[in-house]
C-alpha cells in the first residue's frame, strides 16, 4: 500500500476525517500524528482503555486508530464495549503486533481492518480515508492470517457453509494483497475493478466475523485465542 | 595415482568428504602383449607380470578358463588413462598381431588335442569369432585412445579396416558354425542358430555398448562436480562477495569493518564444518529469520507474511538461501523501498515471493556475469528441482516467484 489509490471521498464529503488516536505511547501518538499531518483532523488521544471509550463516545470521531495492545483489556475490550453502542464509529487496528490472535482478535471484535505500524504516513492518511468511506483495509500481514486461518483442507464437504469458506476468488485477491499489491494494482493484475476487489475484501470480513467455522476455531485454539 | 584429474584444491561443499578414490585396477597399455591385463594385474598385486601371463596360460589348459578369465578382466578393467596418452609405436602393432596369431594357432593345437568332443568343423569357427572379438575389443580401446589423444595418431582408416575385419571374423565363424555342423533340425536348430546371431551380436557390439555406460557414469560424475561447484560459487557469491562490498563501503568505518569481517567469518565456518545449522528449523521462522538479517544488513523494512510452515528439507533450505538473496537483491537495488516476502505452504508446494518498489528492470540488461539473480536465485531453484520466476519492469518494480515443490512426507 505504498501509493494512495484512487482518493476514496470521507464519509461526510468536504470535511476532513476526524480520528482518536488511542495508544500506550505517548511518542507514538505524536509521531503518528505528525504524520498524518493535514491530511485528517485529529480530535482526539487515550492511552487506555476507560479513556478511549470516553473519548471516542464524547467526540464520535469517523475513524478510530486503535492500538492492539492497551492497559485494562486491549483493543479487543474498547471495541465490545464501543461497537454495539457507535455503529457508526469505524475503527482502524494498528499494532506492531505479529501474533496472529491479537490482530484475528481485533477483526473478529469489529475493527474494520488492521495495519502494522511499519506503515508510512501517506499510507496511513490513505488508510484512514478509506476505512472512514466504508472501505475495508487489509494489509499484508492480515491477509496472510486469514489465509492461514481460512486455509484449504482437505475436509471440504465438512464445511458447506458459505461463511466458512473463502471463495477461489476472495483467496486471490487475498494472495496478492499479502504479496502487497495494492488493491489498485490486484485490480489490475486479476482483469476487475477496485470496487470489485474491495467488494471481495469485505466479503473476506465478514466472513472473518461471523463465521463459527470449525476450522476458524480449531486455528484459534492453536493459538490460544480461544 | 589417481588419472582421473580431480582436484580437490576446489572448496568442498559441506557433508561431502573428499577422499582419495580406491587404488583401481587398470590395465596396462605400456609393455602389454595382448590387452594390457597380465601388465595391469601385475602392477596392481606389485608382482612380475610374468607370473600372471604363467597363470592365464595354465588356467587356459583348465577347460580355457584362462581365456575368459582374461576376457572378464579386459571388460572390466578400464585402460589405465595416464598411460593410454603416450604415443603407441608401430612395431608394437606388430607384436599384437604376432601374439594374436600365436594365440590363435595355440588355442587352435589344443583344441584339437584335448578333443572335448569338439570337431575342427566347430572348433575353427569358434576360435575365428574369438580372435575376431579380440580384435574388436581392441578397437575399442584403441577408439577410447584416440579421443584422449585428440586427433593425433593412428589413422581413421586403420581403425575401419581393423573393426571391420574383426566384424567378418565374428559373422564367418558364427556362419560356419550354422552350416558346418548339419545337424540343426527343427526347433532346437532354429535356437541354436538364434542363439549363435544374439551371441555374435552382442560380442560386436559389447566393447560399444561398455564404453556407453562408462562415458555416462562418467558424465554424470562430471555433472555432479558442476552442481557441487556452482553450489559453492552461489554460497560464495552469497556471504563472502556481499561482505566484501559492504567492507569497501565503510572503509573509513573501522569497527564497522571488523564487525563485517567477524560476522562472515562465523558464517563461512559454520557452513564449512556444521553444514546443517539447524535441521529441524521450520520454513517461517527461517524465512523470517533471513529477512531480519537483511534488514539488519542493509537497513531496508522487510514485511514477511507467511502462511501455514514445514520443515525445511533439502529443496526448502535451497528455496530459503533463494529468497534470501533475492532479498539482497530487493534491498540493494530498489533503492530503500519496502519489501515485500509472501510465502505460502501447500502440501505439494511451497511458494515464496519477494516484491520491491523499485525502479525495476529487464532481465535482458542484467549482465551475464551478474550471479546474484542466475545463480543464487533461479540456478540454485532449479538445481534443487523448482522454479524461479522473475517480473520486473522499468518503474514497476520487482517481483521474483520461487516454487518449490515438496517431498512427499
Amino acid at each position: 500500500m505504498t501509493e494512495p489509490d484512487s482518493p476514496v471521498s470521507p464519509a461526510e464529503p468536504g470535511q476532513r476525517v476526524r480520528v482518536v488516536l488511542v495508544d500506550d505511547h505517548r511518542m507514538f501518538r505524536s509521531g503518528v500524528r505528525a504524520e498524518l499531518g493535514d491530511a485528517v483532523d485529529v480530535v482526539g488521544e487515550a492511552e487506555d482503555v476507560d479513556g478511549a471509550v470516553a473519548v471516542i463516545t464524547a467526540t464520535a470521531p469517523d475513524v478510530v486508530l486503535l492500538d492492539v495492545h492497551l492497559p485494562g483489556g486491549g483493543g479487543r475490550a474498547v471495541l465490545q464495549k464501543l461497537v454495539p453502542l457507535l455503529p457508526d464509529v469505524r475503527f482502524l487496528a494498528l499494532s506492531v503486533s505479529d501474533a496472529p490472535e491479537d490482530v484475528i482478535g481485533v477483526i473478529r471484535s469489529g475493527a474494520r481492518g488492521y495495519v502494522t505500524k511499519s506503515i508510512t504516513g501517506p499510507e496511513l492518511a490513505d488508510a484512514v480515508v478509506r476505512v472512514a468511506g466504508g472501505d475495508v483495509v487489509f494489509s499484508p500481514r492480515l491477509a496472510g492470517f486469514v489465509l492461514d486461518a481460512f486455509a484449504a483442507t482437505t475436509d471440504v464437504a465438512a464445511v458447506d457453509e458459505d461463511l466458512d469458506r473463502l471463495t477461489q476468488r476472495e483467496r486471490e485477491v487475498l494472495r496478492l494483497i499479502a504479496r502487497g499489491y495494492t488493491y489498485k494494482e490486484v485490480a489490475k493484475q486479476l482483469f476487475i475493478s477496485v470496487k470489485t476487489v474491495e467488494t471481495h475484501v469485505s466479503a473476506v470480513l465478514r466472513k472473518l466475523q461471523l463465521s463459527n467455522r470449525h476450522e476458524l476455531t480449531r486455528w484459534a485454539t492453536d493459538r490460544r485465542l480461544v | 595415482m589417481s588419472g582421473t584429474g580431480i582436484s580437490s584444491t576446489a572448496g568442498h561443499p559441506p557433508g561431502l568428504e573428499t577422499e582419495l578414490p580406491p587404488r583401481r585396477l587398470y590395465r596396462s597399455s605400456d609393455g602389454r602383449v595382448l590387452a594390457g591385463v597380465a601388465r595391469g594385474l601385475a602392477d596392481h598385486l606389485g608382482i612380475d607380470p610374468l607370473f600372471i601371463r604363467l597363470a592365464f596360460i595354465v588356467l587356459v589348459a583348465a577347460s580355457g578358463a584362462g581365456v575368459v578369465a582374461y576376457g572378464l578382466f579386459w571388460v572390466f578393467a578400464p585402460q589405465n588413462p595416464i598411460e593410454a596418452e603416450q604415443p603407441r609405436s608401430r612395431e608394437r602393432d606388430l607384436t599384437m598381431l604376432l601374439a594374436l596369431g600365436a594365440l590363435t594357432a595355440g588355442l587352435l593345437l589344443l583344441l584339437s588335442a584335448l578333443g572335448l568332443g569338439l570337431t575342427p568343423g566347430v572348433a575353427v569357427p569358434l576360435v575365428s569369432v574369438g580372435v575376431g572379438v579380440a580384435i574388436l575389443w581392441r578397437q575399442a580401446d584403441e577408439d577410447a585412445r584416440k579421443r584422449w589423444r585428440a586427433a593425433a595418431g593412428t589413422s581413421r582408416f586403420s581403425g575401419a579396416a581393423r573393426a571391420a575385419g574383426g566384424i567378418a571374423l565374428v559373422v564367418v565363424g558364427a556362419l560356419a558354425i550354422l552350416v558346418g555342423p548339419a545337424d540343426l533340425d527343427g526347433t532346437r536348430g532354429g535356437l541354436v542358430s538364434a542363439l549363435v546371431v544374439v551371441t555374435g551380436l552382442a560380442l560386436v557390439t559389447a566393447p560399444w555398448w561398455l564404453r556407453m555406460a562408462r562415458d555416462l557414469a562418467a558424465e554424470r560424475y562430471a555433472r555432479i562436480r558442476e552442481q557441487e561447484r556452482a553450489e559453492v560459487a552461489a554460497h560464495v557469491h552469497d556471504s563472502v562477495l556481499h561482505t566484501l562490498t559492504l567492507i569497501q563501503r565503510h572503509v573509513d568505518d573501522p569497527r564497522e569493518v571488523a564487525k563485517l569481517a567477524r560476522a562472515q567469518e562465523r558464517d563461512l565456518r559454520t557452513w564449512l564444518y556444521r553444514p546443517v545449522a539447524d535441521p529441524e528449523a521450520m520454513i517461517a521462522s527461517a524465512l523470517a529469520a533471513a529477512a531480519a538479517e537483511v534488514e539488519d544488513a542493509h537497513g531496508v523494512a522487510v514485511e514477511v507474511v507467511v502462511v501455514g510452515d514445514a520443515p525445511v528439507d533439502d529443496g526448502l533450505h535451497a528455496a530459503l538461501l533463494a529468497s534470501r538473496e533475492a532479498l539482497v537483491n530487493a534491498a540493494k537495488y530498489a533503492g530503500g523501498a519496502p519489501i515485500s516476502l509472501y510465502a505460502e505452504v501447500e502440501p505439494t508446494q511451497v511458494t515464496v515471493f519477494v516484491r520491491d518498489r523499485g525502479a525495476g528492470f529487464e532481465l535482458a540488461d542484467v549482465p551475464e556475469d551478474r550471479l546474484g539473480l542466475r545463480q543464487s536465485v533461479i540456478g540454485r531453484m532449479e538445481r534443487h528441482g523448482g522454479t524461479a520466476v522473475v517480473r520486473s519492469g522499468a518503474g514497476e518494480g520487482t517481483e521474483i516467484q520461487l516454487e518449490m515443490p515438496r517431498s512427499p512426507q
